[in-house]
């Protein structure tokens, strides 16, 4: 391995108290650990709002175990809370930059992030931001309550939604996440920019780390407007101004239009990730090269730059003009088709494959099969003539959770068991794995299948009692059917916990490269150190899908492996 | 890999899917299309464009559908056909750069295009007539929101909203004739709502500081539910309405009553004196 | 426990380095984030063609002295840099003072705007007896931009104290460039702001 001397130098560092080393640390392990355990633990609270809401739905008015009688305001604190948490407090910092700051360093095979202090900083502002999402419910009046969308007046003004300080609270929660991730943002496409092996060229790259890239610049990219909206907000909140006070001459509308103009874009900045994660597991237990790498790039950066032109397809019966929805429902339909296209290319790569079917791979093929759901289920909702009705209804929120389960769940899922060695040094319980995958995948599918059925027969969103509707107080005993479902659910995931803990107290210890894998992760120690590579920055050789390759009797081809 | 076969051939294989996937979009005019009743589970059409909205999602279940049992069914295929068999069993090794592998991904590709294009013409369609043609109305009505109520001003008898208050202004109850074309005034007086009736398949949000105009044209009588579709707070879960259609002739018996009822309302009492004084209860000779 | 710079900060496979293409994003993402509040002020005055009566309030020698300010430290900032990278860091930190000191001036004079308008407004009548603020979207976005703005100074000032601090040692020079950088897109954004907010009525 070629490295000037000057790199052979060790960044190791020595001594440090518990506090340097592991709570203030600039170690991108750490804060990678850091901000998944975080996202696991917001991930309870969230579920914990679903569950709260769901018993409401099945047995409204009941005293919910737990709780206690849930009402209407707490019914949509409930729900908004557990549709902001989901996304901005699990998704992204466990797919980006939990994933992102463990495997982005190794996958380049360098030491570190480029820019480690502020790698600390960005999780400290996550922090905080934490601590003032979780505070809001706690503060006079209580958590807000108008829907994860925020749409003033309602959200502005606290005499429509008499949540005076749930409201703000919620928008600084919000807005610090933003500042952390525009922060962490910079290390991750620095650092893929710049600080790659030697040898590693753009088309080198592990497919999850460029598509962290493409979703930090998207985020980056689509976030500002939203906050010039947010600074716009605040001050509307607290009565300063009247940006969206059409009493004052503003426009509730424009607040839309900058939320969707980075909401559209965000939900592939999570997807890429997520997606990404499986592009690197499906190659490894396929034993086969992933198709057309370059496909799958283009088709990543082509859905990137089409998703801000479709935003208005939120917006349809919103009240913008009706000729403005026919330009947003042509370039909505146009965006199903690079990742239609990304989907044949992940299928492809299954052909003349060796597939053996340990959990992470289970949680990968089971990201398309239900993905795929989503993706077709949403083009009911970008054609406008069918949003007209569908807009609003369970139609969408069974469409966007068979995308963001999938996102949010699955991969996830998918890529701690997969890097569960790596990270930890021990092998995870297949069967217990296997016992957990089933248990959530298969009542997760019914659970939102159900939910289909309920929105064509017009039931719509955020009610927290739909027996006083008399055409949809029949289909009471779905709801009730989808609850049990979700309690059936959030039991299985008791069996992923205590695999962890159970694996991380007597379980074996793993190799190093347990699945015989190709990136440079997988040719540092478990537990990588400080530093990564003790001895010494890898070079690469070739790309990182080599799988299978005709005269070679290994089945795998490391990127650092010589000739 | 011998290059000079492909051309013509792969020319051909393009043009004979297309046209395939012409035919089978083309098959959905005839399978699909002709008006079905309860798509929308029990939910009935009861408004002149909501057969129209419910053949789009036909349309869209049957393209849509195709190529997702098709997706859903090779992936499960492959998934089956291509598992580890032995502890032997090696993979092939496909780049997926080739043209001829290649191909696999680009025409399913193109014939995806081609279904998303007729698909876009379809909900162009059906946009236009439910959201800008508006036919010429046989009478007004005026919808507002609030937190937590709907305020329907019904017409005069000659069908228009002449001035605020008059006429009949109900909360949360609204009744229509059935076969007459209604333009809605939708307003609001706080925050957004959105007025949706899902048998007639409508739905338009209220914006606080203007006027929106929709309208409907109902084909079926009975009572159908009134939902308001977009957070407003704390009441947004019971801020219901009920609609009722009704024959011309119940209308005006209804309208009779109603106004007989209001009798203390100098406005209402003059605006429907000729109704209130006939001696039918239809008073439009 | 003293921190180490990694060995990924000193690689360069795009031949830029590190710091420099950090910042650049940074200014890509604050680009947008005004970008997106000049828009949506735009599409506003475009639409309400009387309010942008009230942008004759705005106290223009006051814009236009801070113009002159901020294009001033602009030009001390060149000078640092070029400074620096002449090994001549006593005279760098001195220019980065120079730059420092517009920036007081630049918030001084803000100041002296910011609660004479509030004021003219709270009394609804400005000093040569107009009437001032009946169109307040004018002035939510004008104490917006201008006043994110001016956060946006002091937080360049304070990076510039920072690293001249370090500058005057001999350490990180690179990041004289790459504050400077930041300090510039500042100044660009005051010139979209000027205009827009001062001239045009």
């Amino acid at each position: 391995m070629e490295q000037t001397k000057q790199e052979t130098e060790s960044t190791e560092v020595h001594g440090g108290s518990f506090w340097s080393k592991y709570v203030f640390s600039t170690d991108h392990s750490v804060i990678a650990l850091q901000y998944t355990l975080a996202g696991i633990f917001m991930a309870l609270i969230g579920g914990y709002m679903a569950y709260v809401f769901r018993m409401q739905l099945a047995y409204p008015g009941e005293h919910v175990p737990g709780f206690g009688i849930v009402g209407p305001g707490e019914y949509n604190n409930m729900v908004t809370n557990h549709g902001t948490i989901m996304i901005f407090w699990v998704a992204m910092p466990v797919l980006i930059a939990g994933f992102g700051n463990f495997c982005i360093p190794l996958m380049l095979g360098v030491d570190d992030m480029v820019f480690p202090r502020l790698n600390r900083l960005s999780f400290q502002v996550f922090a905080v931001s934490c601590v003032v999402i979780i505070a809001s419910q706690f503060v006079p009046g209580g958590g807000f309550g108008g829907a994860w969308t925020a749409y003033p007046p309602l959200s502005a003004d606290e005499g429509y939604s008499l949540t005076k300080w749930g409201q703000i609270f919620w928008l600084l929660g919000v807005a610090l996440e933003f500042v952390a991730f525009l922060m962490g943002g910079i290390n991750f496409i620095t650092t893929t920019m710049n600080a790659r092996a030697k040898g590693m060229k753009l088309y080198d790259i592990p497919i999850v780390v460029w598509f962290i890239v493409i979703a930090s610049i998207i985020f980056m990219l689509s976030v500002g407007p939203l906050i010039a909206g947010a600074v716009m907000l605040l001050f509307d909140q607290f009565g300063l101004t009247g940006f969206y006070d059409p009493t004052l001459g503003g426009d509730p509308l424009l607040w839309q239009h900058l939320f969707w103009f980075f909401g559209h874009p965000e939900v592939y900045v999570v997807l890429l990730p997520a997606i990404g994660v499986c592009a690197e597991i499906l190659p490894v237990f396929a034993r086969k090269k992933l198709f057309a790498y370059k496909i799958v790039l283009w088709t990543a950066i082509v859905t990137g730059a089409l998703s801000f032109i479709v935003w208005a397809h939120h917006q349809f019966v919103a009240g913008i003009d009706p000729r403005m929805a026919h330009i947003f429902t042509v370039t909505t339909l146009l965006i199903s088709i690079p990742i239609a296209e990304m989907i044949f290319v992940y299928i492809a790569t299954l052909y003349g494959g060796s597939i053996s079917f340990k959990t992470p791979m289970l949680w990968a093929l089971a990201f398309i099969a239900e993905f795929l759901i989503g993706g077709c289920t949403g083009i009911y909702l970008g054609s406008t003539g069918t949003d007209i009705y569908f807009h609003d209804t369970y139609f969408v929120v069974a469409h966007f959770h068979f995308t963001f389960v999938p996102i949010a769940i699955i991969a996830v899922f998918a890529g701690i068991t997969y890097w569960f060695p790596k990270v930890t040094g021990k092998m995870l319980n297949e069967a217990l794995g296997k016992i957990h995958f089933w248990g959530t995948v298969i009542p997760f599918t019914f659970i939102f299948l159900l939910q289909f059925p309920l929105g064509m027969a017009g039931q719509h969103r955020r009610i927290s009692d739909f027996t006083v509707f008399p055409e949809l107080a029949g289909f009471q005993d779905v709801r009730i059917g989808i609850t049990h479902l979700l309690l059936v659910m959030i039991a299985f995931q008791l069996v992923f916990f205590w695999n962890v803990i159970t694996t991380l107290l007597y379980g074996k210890r793993a190799d190093q490269n347990p699945w015989r894998a190709n990136t440079l992760e997988w040719q540092a120690p478990n537990v990588p150190p400080h530093g990564n590579f003790p001895d010494g920055l890898p070079e690469v050789f070739r790309g990182p899908y080599e799988y299978s390759v005709p005269g070679r009797e290994d089945d795998y081809w490391p990127q650092n492996e010589p000739e | 890999m011998a290059k000079h076969q492909s051309k013509p051939s792969s020319l051909l294989l393009f043009i004979v899917t297309t046209v395939i996937c012409l035919m089978f979009c083309a098959s959905a005019f005839y399978f699909v299309l002709p008006n079905r009743e309860s798509w929308m589970m029990s939910l009935p059409q009861a408004s002149s464009y909501a057969g129209d909205i419910d053949g789009l999602f036909g349309l869209i279940t049957y393209l849509v559908g195709f190529w997702f049992v098709v997706s859903e069914i090779v992936l499960f295929y492959f998934i089956f056909r291509f598992r580890k068999k032995s502890p032997h069993d090696k993979a092939e090794y496909i780049t997926g750069e080739e043209p001829h592998q290649k191909k696999w991904i680009s025409i399913p590709h193109i014939l995806v295009i081609i279904c998303d294009v007729v698909l876009i013409v379809a909900t162009i369609i059906v946009w236009y007539k439910v959201k800008q043609d508006l036919p010429v109305a046989d009478a007004n009505i005026r919808v507002t929101g609030q937190q937590w109520a709907w305020t329907f001003e019904h017409p005069d008898l000659d069908g228009t909203l002449n001035k605020k208050n008059e006429g009949l202004i109900l909360i949360d109850e609204l009744h229509l004739k059935v076969g007459s074309v209604y333009h809605f005034k939708l307003e609001s007086k706080d925050t957004l709502h959105s007025f949706s009736i899902p048998a007639f398949r409508i739905k338009q949000d209220s914006v606080p500081g203007r006027t929106i105009t929709g309208w409907f044209k109902p084909t079926k009588v009975g009572a159908y539910d009134i939902q308001c579709a977009e957070m407003c707070g704390v009441g947004h879960g019971v801020m219901k309405g009920r609609l009722y259609v009704h024959t011309e002739e119940e209308y005006y018996e209804w309208l009779k009553d109603r106004v007989q009822v209001q009798a203390n309302s100098k406005e209402v009492r003059e605006s429907f004196h000729d109704l209130v004084t006939a001696e039918t209860s239809n008073p439009i000779k | 426990m003293a921190f180490e710079v990694p060995i990924a900060n000193k690689r360069s496979a795009t031949g830029i380095p590190t710091g420099r293409l950090g910042m650049w994003w940074v200014v890509a993402s604050e680009v947008v984030i005004f970008g997106g509040l000049i828009v949506c002020y735009l599409l506003y005055r475009l639409s309400n063609p009387t309010w942008g009566g009230e942008a004759a309030f705005t106290i223009v020698p006051a814009g236009a002295i801070n113009t002159f300010v901020l294009l001033t430290s602009s030009f001390f900032v060149v000078m640092a840099h070029k400074a620096a990278q002449n090994n001549q860091l006593k005279r760098a930190f001195e220019f980065f003072w120079y730059t420092i000191i517009c920036a007081g001036l630049f918030l001084l004079v803000k100041s002296y705007e910011y609660t004479t308008e509030i004021t003219e407004m709270h009394h609804h009548v400005s000093k040569d007896g107009h009437q001032i603020g009946s169109y307040p979207m004018f002035w939510y976005f004008y104490f917006t931009a201008t006043g994110l703005h001016a956060l946006h100074v002091i937080g360049g000032a304070v990076a510039i104290g920072i690293v001249s601090f370090d500058l005057r040692k001999g350490k990180n020079i690179q990041r004289v460039e790459y504050v400077g950088i930041y300090w510039h897109f500042v100044d660009v954004v005051w010139i979209f702001l000027f205009p827009l907010f001062y001239i045009a009525k």
